[in-house]
Formats: structure tokens, sequence, C-alpha cells
């Protein structure tokens, strides 16, 4: 029995390292709002007690940082003969199976982060909208030659809906 | 009852006339009086359908409004008699509007404002109808609407997924119905309303002719038998004749009339609506307010339940109307379900249009063995109420109504296999199967359904079975399948289970599938992605009639999907990266 939900025999294309940062970052930004925005309570009431709602959110957010790295890790995708396989998730995991003829539209998205660091985030949309394959931390080059390939394929795949 | 206006084409505002499928050799135009008008059936249909701009029936502001308007006159004109018969018998009443109006010296001026707001709504109405118009050419159907801010909404045909004509009660009286083309999407649907009733029939078939991706040669026939059928019922009187198209529940004497395969008998209709769920819930609050009675004393609690009686009576009484009547019929256009006893619906959907089906048993029908069949279908309506009608496709029915339906839905799981799998997709204990069941370990997750909760492909499609108490079994064709994916959390993944789901476009139906040992579902996916891309390569249902008829090379090169699975019918299978894609800078893990 494997240990874990995958794919046997699958070689799975990993995201870019530089996407650890842009995670990184991301969470300590958002941490930090959170972190503001919880312990108000605390400071207007004088209430210690309500400290711990800022702190143990706070623990939360360390354990999610610690952990980013292997999640990014854990995200992977494999353009097969017919279909687009994609893995995301280390304590949900997550893997779906996309024919390229499902293909509706694909989405190219920048966010400042991912900008900053030369990153593209790539979506692959179909007509159902649980379908969700986002792959993230995609180089710009890549996420765009990804997309004319996907479009390339699906287009010579083409099916009904 | 003049039909259709379509002799006011406007050439000059539309494209120019394209070359129609509908060339029935040796048919003269249809002449227009209400008496021939379904002699004339043929030559009405190549009209409607020929690629001009159409208008719609002359009733269309009447019934789309112009009620209200006529109500409200006929207020004003009643106050109005009353003061005139006041004047004359010089009995005035100062409380009555008239009275105070004239009193006051505003009445000019307020007839006048009655008089222009007349005036501009009546032409407000005409001009909407006027400024409303429709055409269908081999490609698409379109519609164009409003005065100042125009509207112009094109629907390409091969991408119909379903064609409903619904006739409200009111606009049933006047022979008028309302032919809805429904794409794929939210709210993406094409409406004309409204049309003749007959008008609706004979396009329906126009359009679905034209969608299907049959050619000139073969629509000119079903147009001539179409005639045929026709020709018996040629002298009717008005009167008879819309009695005739109120009584009928199919208006469509097109080549056999399809007859209904399954027949909702009144009391299992009314049981069915009695034993659901919302019965036991008013049970309850009964026996809730009873006792509150009995404890407090205060009779008063009554008037608490007076709203919940209202509630659920109008609602099981809608449900009743609803499903009253109902029908299902296979025609060569799709399948065609009817409801409706006062206001009537009728939906056509094209092959290849379903994308999920749903047979599931509420818990107080087991006894009865009743079943319920719901669908998902790519359009969604906006409006709830309208939308359960639509997903619903079988109400109420044994397991043999299950199976006629089942059959004509999935026809690819007609043979005996197929049968017995889906016998034991809806049998109570089921064990041993062709189903892959949910490991004992998983008895803490599903605690009476474990043994039932499980998957398995029957032909082409794929079937979760699930639920002990609340029995179901989803069935999704892997042609219309969209993508297919396989999930674990902490727990499962403690306890070596996975889920599986499927996905498929919105509906009420989610097919979900958890508690099932990793590995099975691990080789479930990689079966059902594999045969996933096989169906739907050979799938040419978007064209449902070029791809069961002999193709033509010309069928076959306007059709470009057809082509693909001609061309390729063998593509590799096996799971091997063989996409020359590298990406420059990602590492591989």
């Amino acid at each position: 029995m494997t240990e874990r939900l995958d794919l046997p025999d699958t070689e799975w294309r990993g995201v870019s390292r530089k996407y650890i940062v842009v995670e990184v970052v991301g969470l300590i930004i958002f941490g930090l709002i959170v972190a503001a925005v919880t312990s108000i309570p605390a400071f207007l009431t004088g209430i210690q007690w309500f400290a711990a709602i800022p702190i143990s959110l706070g623990v939360i957010f360390l354990i999610n940082i610690l952990l980013t790295p292997r999640r990014v890790r854990a995200i992977g995708y494999m353009l097969r003969a017919d279909d687009l396989v994609f893995r995301r998730g280390l304590m949900f995991r997550r893997v779906v199976a996309v024919p390229y003829g499902r293909m509706q539209l694909v989405d190219i998205n920048r966010g400042p982060l991912d900008r900053a660091v030369g990153l593209s985030e790539l979506k692959f949309v179909t007509a159902a909208a649980s379908t969700g394959v986002v792959i993230p931390g995609l180089p710009e080059q890549d996420a765009e030659e990804l997309r004319d390939t996907l479009v390339a394929l699906a287009e010579s795949r083409r099916a009904g809906l | 009852m003049s039909e259709l206006n379509g002799d006011q084409s406007e050439p000059g505002q539309g494209p120019s006339p394209e070359t129609s499928a509908w060339t029935a050799p040796g048919e003269t135009p249809g002449l227009a009086s209400p008496a021939e008008n379904i002699a004339a059936l043929p030559a009405e249909v190549q009209r409607l359908a020929d690629g001009e701009w159409h208008r719609l029936h002359p009733a269309t502001p009447l019934l789309r409004g112009g009620i209200a308007l006529i109500a409200i006159i006929g207020v004003i004109i009643v106050n109005a008699r009353d003061f005139f018969i006041g004047v004359l018998f010089n009995d005035q009443n100062e409380f009555e509007p008239f009275g105070r109006l004239a009193n006051s010296g505003l009445l000019i001026p307020a007839i006048l404002i009655v008089l222009a707001v007349l005036v501009l709504s009546i032409l407000g109405f005409y001009f909407s109808w006027r400024m409303n118009t429709f055409r269908i050419t081999d490609e698409l159907v379109e519609v164009r609407s409003g005065i100042l801010f125009r509207t112009n909404r094109r629907g390409r045909l091969d991408r119909i997924q379903g064609i409903n004509i619904s006739r409200p009660l009111f606009a049933r009286l006047f022979g008028a119905a309302k032919l809805e083309v429904n794409v794929a999407g939210q709210d993406a649907n094409v409406e004309l309303a409204y049309l003749s009733s007959r008008g609706a029939d004979d396009l329906r078939l126009a359009i679905l002719q034209l969608a299907s991706g049959t050619r000139a040669a073969e629509a000119a026939a079903a147009a001539t038998a179409a005639g045929e059928g026709a020709s018996d019922s040629e002298h009717v009187g008005l009167v008879e004749k819309r009695v005739n198209e109120f009584l009928a529940p199919e208006l469509d004497p097109h080549a056999a009339p399809p007859e209904s395969i399954v027949r909702i008998s009144l009391p299992r209709l009314i049981g069915s609506v009695v034993l659901s769920e919302a019965t036991i819930i008013a049970i309850l609050v009964a026996i809730g307010i009873i006792v509150t009675i009995s404890v407090t004393g205060h009779y008063g609690w009554l008037l608490a339940f007076l709203p919940g009686v209202l509630g659920l009576g109008g609602y099981l009484v809608s449900r009743l109307t609803k499903s009253l009547r109902y029908s299902i019929a296979s025609t060569t256009d799709g399948i065609r379900v009817g409801y409706g006893l006062l206001s009537t619906t009728n939906e056509t959907l094209p092959p290849g249009r379903i994308h999920a089906v749903e047979v599931s048993q509420p818990l107080l029908w087991r006894p009865a063995g009743w079943w319920e069949i719901k669908i998902n279908t790519a359009s969604q309506g906006s409006s709830s109420s309208g939308e359960a009608a639509k997903t619903t496709l079988l109400p109420v029915g044994d397991m043999a109504d299950v199976h006629r339906v089942l059959q004509l839905i999935l026809p690819s799981l007609a043979d005996e296999k197929s049968r017995e799998l889906l016998e034991a997709g809806l049998a109570v204990g089921a064990h041993d199967d062709a189903f892959v069941t949910s490991p004992k370990r998983a008895r803490a997750l599903r605690w009476f359904a474990w043994r039932r909760n499980g998957f398995t492909m029957i032909s082409d499609a794929v079937a979760l079975r699930k639920g002990a108490i609340w029995r179901s079994l989803v069935l999704v064709p892997q042609a219309r399948m969209q993508s297919v994916s396989m999930s674990e959390g902490p727990l499962l993944r403690r306890m070596g289970l996975a889920e599986l789901r499927v996905h498929t476009v919105a509906g009420p139906i989610s097919a979900t599938i958890g508690a099932l040992d990793r590995n099975d579902v691990i080789e479930f996916f990689n079966e059902v992605s594999r045969t996933a891309v096989q169906s739907a390569s050979v799938d040419t249902s978007h064209r449902w009639r070029s791809g069961s008829a002999e193709r033509t090379p010309v069928a076959a090169a306007e059709d470009p999907a057809a082509e693909d699975a001609t061309a390729e019918p063998s593509m590799p299978q096996t799971p091997t990266p063989s996409i020359p894609f590298t990406p420059t800078s990602t590492e591989q893990i």
C-alpha cells in the first residue's frame, strides 16, 4: 500500500523554488494583519486573556510558514498524452486529471509578489467550476509556453461540452 | 387568429439570407388563412427557419404585461361610470376620486395625463413588439429586442443544450407559447416569447433538425412525412383547434407522435408528494404545537400553526400540479419531457446533453419502492423553482420506470450486463458485486453505508453508489465528464482512505464518493482518466444525426470533432509523458 495519495510512476514537474518566497512573504503579511486585528480587543479592554487569540493565531501562522517549503514542493503537474494531471497539498492532498479537450480557457495571473520575483500563475478552466486546476509559481516564460502548449493540445483534441 | 407575422421580414436590416437546408422540393408557400395553417405546415416551418428576420405572435404585448394595463383601464372606466351616473342623477359623492378631481378643477389635466400614459404605453407595447424580431439560420438562432436599449442575442445551434416550450395558462388561452433555446451557461437562453402554439412546435422541430446536422435531403423527407401526418386534421374549426391544442399533451403531429414511456398514476403522485421530507417536518411541528397547547392551555398557539399549514399546503399543491400529466418520451432529436396541468412546459433535451444522473430514494418512499431521477445539464436558469422542475427528470417511478428512463437517457447502458450492474447499484444490501466498496475500517465514517458505498464503471459511465438510509446512485457518462480528482485529508490519510470526485457542470448532483480504500481510488482514478479521453474523442453527439447516419464527405468536413474521431481512432492511451513541453527553469521532483 502506498503511503500517500499519489500517482505511481509519474514524474511530476515541480514549480519554481522562488514560489516559496512568495508564499512565505504573503503568509507573513497576512499573519501580521490578522494578528493586529485580533489583538485590538486585548488592547481596548485590557483583559490579558484576550491576548491568547493573536498568540495562538501567530503560532498557527508560524507552523504554516515552516511547512511552506514542503507544501510548495508538493505542487506538481504533468502533461500526459491526453490529459493534464495536477497535484497539490501536503495535509489535504488533491490530484486532478483534466483531459485537454475539456479546456474552456487558460488564465495567466500575476500578483504583485509574483511579479517581484518573475512568476506567474496559470489557471486551467473547464465547464465544471469544481475542477480548480491552478498551477502557481511558474516562471513567466514557462507559463506562457505552457499556455500555448495547452491551447494547441486542446485544439487538436477538441470535444463537445 | 393570424399567425406569426413572418411576412414582414426585413431583408434590409439583417445580413443577406443564407441558403437554408429547408428546401423541400415541390412545396408551395403556405397561405396564411387560419383554417389552412395546419395543412401548410412544412412551408410554414420553412418560412420561419429561412434565415430572415421574423416577428413574434401579435398577442405578445398583451401576454407580456398588457393584461395589467387593461385591468387598470378597467378600474378607471368603472370609476368614471359611477361618476357620470352620479352627475346625471345629481347624486354626487364627494369622496369619490372623480368627484374630488372635478371639484378641484383638475379633472381635465388628469384625464389628459391618463390618456397620454395610455397612448405612450400602447405605443411602447407596439414598438417593443415591432422591434422584437428573431431569425433562425443554419448556424444560429438570433433575437433582437428593446426600443431604447437594444439587445441582440445569438445562440449557436450546435451548442444547444435543450429547447423548452412553455405555455403559461393565460398564453394557452390565446394559443400562444414561449420557446426557449438553452445554451450552456448561467441564464444563457434565447427566448422567443410568444409564438403561436403550433409555430413553436414547428420551430422546435426545425431548430433541432438544423442543429442535428441533418442535411437537405433528409430534412425534405422529414418535412413531407410531417405534411402527410398533419393533413388529416386539416378541416378543423378555430375553436375546436384551440380545444384540441389545450387538451393535447404533446402538440407534435410529426412522424410517429412519441408515446410516454412512463405514466405516473394520480395515487402514486399524491403518495410521493405526501411521503416527502416536508411532511415529516410538518408532523413534527404539529406535535410540538399540540404539546405546547396541552401544557400551556393557550389556544392562541394554533395561530402559529396557520402560516405553516398554508406554506406546506401551497408547496404540496404546487409540487403536485407541476408533476401532473408528466410525460417522457424518446424522439429522434432527444428526450422530450412534459409537465403541468394548467401551465405546461415541454422540454426537449438533445442527445448527449445530460452531464450527470442521480437515481435516489427518499427514506419514506422505500416501502413503496419509488425512485426519483435528477440530472445535471449545462444550462442553468436563474429562478430556483423552474430549475427544480428542469433538473428533475422523473418525479416518481418504480424500478421498471427507472430502468426505462435510464435506458432512454443513457442508451449505452442498455445491454444486459449494464442492467445487472444498475440493479446492483440500486439494491438494498448489495455485497459481492462489481462495485468496489469501502473497506471495513471505513465503518467509523460510513456507519451503515460502508457495505454499499462504492464505485464501478458501467459501460461508459462512472457509477457511484452511496447511502444506506438515503440511497442513491450517481451516473456520469464519461463523454461528458470534465475532470476527475482524488483527495485526502489528515483523517482519511491515517485510515488509508481517500475520496474520489468526478467533476461535471454545475447542478444538483455532485458526483463525490468518500471513505474508500486509497489504492482502489488511485486505480479507479487512472482508469477513469484514461477512458474518459477515449469516450470524449469518439463522441459526436453535438451533431447527433450526422454521427450515426452514414457520414457523407460534406458532413464530415463540417464536423471537425467527428473528423478527429475518424482520423485518430486509437490514440495512445498509456500515461506516458509524450508531450514535447520542456520548461526552461523548473526543477524535477
